[in-house]
């Protein structure tokens, strides 16, 4: 390859695990950045703890490994090379033996960098961004996705709030959104607006949907509360 | 098949029974898409899974300006997994003409380029080859091994010297069309327009006071999060379908045809859920570039662009250099105006200046004005529209002029657009004559707001007002609709829905038809299972694609009273219809519910459906909108505070108001945005700096306060209920408002964007002629 036809190195310039550079520098230095500047305040998102899975082995890869991943309480054989993302291996990976693929499409990847919440999962009770963490760092955790936040086939009380109260337009940030909200809820059933804002303002809407968002959080609030006695 | 054009559609009011209270007009209904969207299951382009789908990536190249010597992709296609790979001379070869695609005319030459740069490299990022491989990670290798040669040349970076004689030229085929002359030299300026009206200097001879100013503007991006996409099939028999993410099927379809050289018909185009768009998801740019691959590998191939990608290689908007000479008088009447906008085209001729110079005095009735446009290449991206594009660069410059003609006449702000607001009967610089139009009307309601009276109390506040104009375009749409023996409706549209136009398209068959909005289906669909379809573009989808639902319910009204007829063994002609009753004429014991009908099209004569298409070219109903903002204004740090923001606006008929609410919301917000923070940073090599979120920020939950909205309804007598396009407007006076805002605040006059920290403090610590302090 001649240099001219190099990419610029900066860390922006693209995904980590687009790379075929991709070292494992690079990449906590796109965490580290993202880290400094996107993370939901207060939330602990990210946390380091994602690199230091205890039991993980001395080393693994580059070979695809297979691993045994939880996710909307459904576990998944899924083969994956060390440097595919959470949000990749949901999104695009197969489960096998059944060759059907996880396709957990609700995730979106956006910006693939830690800087817009798009693809926020919860994983053991915390809110990640599946973008930043990879695959094989969570086996043995609980995973879920905005599909798995839906009560069986009935929309649970904060995505009836959002259709309800219009926090959606285009709805590409929404699944990340919906997630975020419900780890609010999960953890603080009734927030006051101002902790709305903040556990919120990891994840980016263009559409600027960002008051209705406020109102369907409040009213998901109300009504577990009025349900939950 | 109903078609019309809409003076007809204006004409025949009367003849359909369309109520005055509306049952479903004006109603907040839920968004038919909404379950979709909040569960995860909508399908957006990314999504697209096919049996041996290939991955492809785009090489792009790292020089803002290079000669292309060669490319060696011998080692790429040797890649095991590798199935294809092409650069420019898959394309074939054409004869370069004039394609004129709906959007404008452009030279077919130019498209092609964009697409897979052939003879040089124009701005960093430009696609320069692809490969198609059985994953992503072995696509990504096989970039890395494709040689390109390069002969490296100077990048033209900023507009003014773009523009001088002796820049480096982006083509040195292009001559300037000169007010329709071709300049003798090759030049960056591919086009200079003007507008002209009344007599300048004698409008500035009757001037007090001439005010002259000159306004700096960075090009900035739509920022929609859903990054391009796109998956092509290229089949056996020459058939090409694409699915992708995009403002409009057919004009995928028309583009894709003529860069790759196929017949329109041999293209189907499936447009997938769209995450946003606001003018920049028209232009293609992976559609025919998967489509090669697919050709090439026999496969179907999806490409599927990373952020840094979307920044550096998609369109933003125009930066601009925009100067502006008013003349007024003691009495705050501007006697002449006159403007020279600039604005950045990219790569390829197109920006859209043409837009702003018809926006940037549209608010007002002046007798004497001179408009001047340029279109200037530089090395960046071909722009693209952002929401009212051209509009809000205009603005920021004459609103914010205004604010000082306000100040130095002793007038109050929205008092001095009152005094020389443009009404009906308004003839703008560019000839247009404005219908009924309700400019004074948002004048009037801002005043009225409490925010206009509002005691702002404390240091380093401020607040601003500023106005802005965006048209509505009309266009081509069609629709059919069929009745279900369950008394619904199934509407198929061809207009993306990026907003929640399906609902509010579907709300106006409701209306005409006595049905609830849930009992209308709506969908967008392919370009093979629909009649025409411009683009959701130019605030446009609410009103024509609206007006062609209207037509397709008066089609099946007008069938549906037939079979009701048919029942009661009566003329057609007994039969009316109103609200979804269909009743006898004279025997009041004869009527039937549309849902009872419905039930029984079977043993009437079989399915109903409904269809329109229309061309509603001249009747469209511009907007205008009136901001008020509080601000404060940090003297340490320069850093704006927005406090408090309201934002009125004329939306003709808001058939459901919390779309449209939502769209004044998003519009402030992205305007805000490019206000305060947003710009495209490009070192002295033309490479981006800041192709990330992290770099490019755009305003999240914690820099927004509520935004108040006030919908004035002046009716577009264009529209049987008054509809006016809402989605653009928004997006033009935020940048002015905030500047005259910060004014008010820090005492400092700002004219280039963005307003950032370090521009606003430079401008404090200079503020009475002294040069920065080192504090
Ligand atoms: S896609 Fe993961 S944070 Fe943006
Ligand atoms: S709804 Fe479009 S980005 Fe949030």
């Amino acid at each position: 390859m001649s240099e001219e036809s190099k990419k610029p190195p900066a860390p922006s310039s693209a995904s980590p695990e687009a790379s075929g550079r991709f070292s494992r520098r690079w990449f906590l230095q796109g965490v580290a950045l993202s880290a400094g500047t996107a993370v939901l305040p207060g939330e602990g998102l990210l946390g380091g703890s994602a690199f230091a899975a205890p039991q993980a082995p001395a080393r693994i890869g580059p070979e695809p490994v297979q691993i045994a991943l939880s996710v909307n309480g459904k576990d998944y054989q899924v083969k994956v090379e060390p440097r595919v993302t959470l949000l990749n291996a949901l999104r695009n990976y197969l489960n096998l033996g059944t060759n059907t693929p996880i396709d957990l499409t609700g995730t979106k990847r956006v910006c693939d960098r830690g800087s817009c919440g798009s693809c926020t999962v919860i994983l053991d009770g915390k809110t990640v961004y599946s973008c930043s963490v990879l695959a094989v760092e969570c086996q043995g955790k609980k995973i879920t996705t905005v599909e798995g936040v839906a009560e069986g086939n009935q929309p649970h009380p904060i995505q009836q709030a959002f259709v309800e109260c219009d926090g959606l337009m285009c709805g590409f940030c929404t699944p990340g959104f919906i997630v975020s909200s419900k780890a609010l809820l999960d953890r603080n059933p009734h927030p006051t607006p101002t902790e709305i804002r903040r556990a919120l303002n990891g994840n980016i809407c263009r559409c600027g949907t960002y008051n209705r968002v406020f109102q369907a959080v409040e009213l998901a609030s109300i009504r577990m509360k009025v349900k939950g006695g | 098949m109903a078609t019309v054009k809409t003076k007809k559609t204006t004409k025949s009011k009367k003849a359909s029974q369309i109520p005055v209270r509306y049952r479903v007009i004006g109603t907040r209904p839920i968004r038919h898409d909404g379950v979709d969207k909040v569960t995860g299951r909508a399908q957006y382009g990314a999504d697209v899974q096919l049996a041996g789908l290939l991955h492809g990536g785009i090489l792009r190249s790292p020089h803002a300006h290079a000669r292309i010597r060669s490319i060696d992709t011998g080692k790429a296609a040797a890649l095991p997994g590798v199935k294809a790979v092409i650069t420019s001379a898959d394309i074939g070869p054409v004869t370069d003409r004039v394609v004129d695609l709906g959007e404008g005319a452009t030279r077919l030459q130019h498209l092609r380029d964009n697409i897979l740069a052939s003879g040089k490299a124009l701005y960093q990022g430009h696609a320069v080859a692809a490969v198609a491989a059985t994953s992503p990670h072995i696509a990504q290798e096989a970039l890395r091994l494709i040689e390109v040669d390069y002969e490296v040349l100077p990048p033209v970076l900023d507009l003014r010297e773009a523009m001088e004689a002796g820049a480096p030229l982006l083509h040195e085929d292009l001559h300037t069309d000169d007010l329709g002359t071709k300049s003798m030299q090759p030049s960056n300026i591919a086009k200079h327009l003007r507008f002209e009206k009344g007599d300048l200097e004698k409008g500035f001879k009757k001037a007090d006071q001439i005010f002259e100013r000159e306004f700096l503007t960075s090009m900035v991006h739509q920022g929609y999060i859903e990054p391009h996409n796109a998956t092509a099939f290229w089949n056996a028999d020459g058939r090409l379908a694409i699915w992708c993410s995009t403002q409009g099927g057919f004009t995928v379809r028309q583009q894709a045809a003529a860069i790759l050289d196929l017949p329109v018909s041999s293209i189907k185009v499936i447009p997938m859920e769209i995450g946003g768009g606001f003018g920049g998801k028209i232009h293609v740019y992976l559609e025919p570039v998967a489509a090669l691959l697919s050709k090439k590998s026999g496969k179907p191939v999806k490409l599927v662009m990373d952020r840094a990608e979307v920044f550096e290689a998609t369109g933003p908007t125009s930066g601009s250099h925009i100067q502006v000479k008013i003349g007024a008088r003691k009495d705050g009447r501007i006697v002449a105006a006159q403007a020279q906008l600039a604005y950045e085209a990219g790569a390829f001729p197109g920006s859209l200046v043409v837009c702003g110079m018809m926006c940037i005095f549209a608010p007002y009735d002046l007798e004497h004005q001179r408009i001047d446009g340029y279109d200037v290449l530089v090395t960046k991206p071909k722009t693209a529209p952002y929401r009212a594009p051209g509009a809000t660069n205009a603005a920021f410059a004459s609103e914010t002029v205004l604010d000082e003609i306000a100040e130095w006449a002793g007038i109050d702000p929205l008092e001095i657009r009152r005094l020389n607001g443009a009404k009906e009967g308004t003839r703008r610089a560019d000839g247009l004559v404005y219908p009924r139009i309700g400019f004074l009307e948002t004048l009037g309601a801002a005043r009225k707001h409490p925010h206009a009276s509002a005691p702002l109390e404390g240091p380093n506040r401020g607040r601003g007002v500023a106005s802005g104009f965006w048209f509505n375009v009309g266009l081509k749409s069609s629709v059919t609709a069929a009745v279900n023996s369950d008394g619904t409706v199934s509407l198929t549209e061809g207009t993306p829905d990026i907003g929640g136009t399906r609902t509010s398209v579907a709300m106006q068959l409701a209306e005409v038809l006595g049905l609830a909005a849930a009992d209308v289906k709506p969908q967008v669909v392919d370009t093979d299972s629909v009649g025409y379809n411009d683009v959701t573009g130019g605030s446009r989808v609410t009103f024509a694609t609206g007006l062609a639902a209207i037509e397709a319910a008066r089609d099946i009204e007008r069938q549906m009273a037939e079979r009701a007829a048919r029942l009661w063994g009566v003329p057609a002609s007994k039969v009316k219809a109103a609200g979804g009753v269909y009743r006898h004429a004279t025997d009041s014991k004869k009527k039937i519910t549309f849902k009872e009908l419905a039930a029984r099209l079977d043993e009437t004569g079989g399915p109903v459906v409904g269809k329109a298409s229309l061309d509603t070219s001249a009747s469209a109903g511009g907007g205008f909108g009136t901001h008020i903002v509080d601000v404060e204004v940090d003297p340490e740090t320069g850093k704006v505070q927005i406090l408090r923001y309201t934002a009125v606006q004329d939306v003709g008929k808001a058939i459901h108001p919390s779309y449209v609410e939502g769209q004044l919301q998003g519009g402030v917000a992205q305007g805000a945005g490019w206000a305060l923070n947003e710009e495209y940073f490009y070192d002295d090599q033309g490479r981006l700096a800041n192709a990330s979120f992290l770099d490019y920020r755009m305003p999240t939950a914690l820099d927004l306060p509520m935004i108040d909205t006030v919908l004035v309804e002046v009716p577009n007598p264009g529209h049987p209920f008054g509809v006016r396009g809402v989605g653009e407007v928004p997006i033009v006076p935020p940048p002015a408002a905030l500047a005259n805002a910060i004014y008010r605040a820090a005492g400092v006059r700002l004219r280039q964007l963005p307003m950032n920290p370090g521009r606003v403090l430079e401008a404090i610590l200079t503020r009475d002629g002294k040069p920065p302090s080192k504090a």
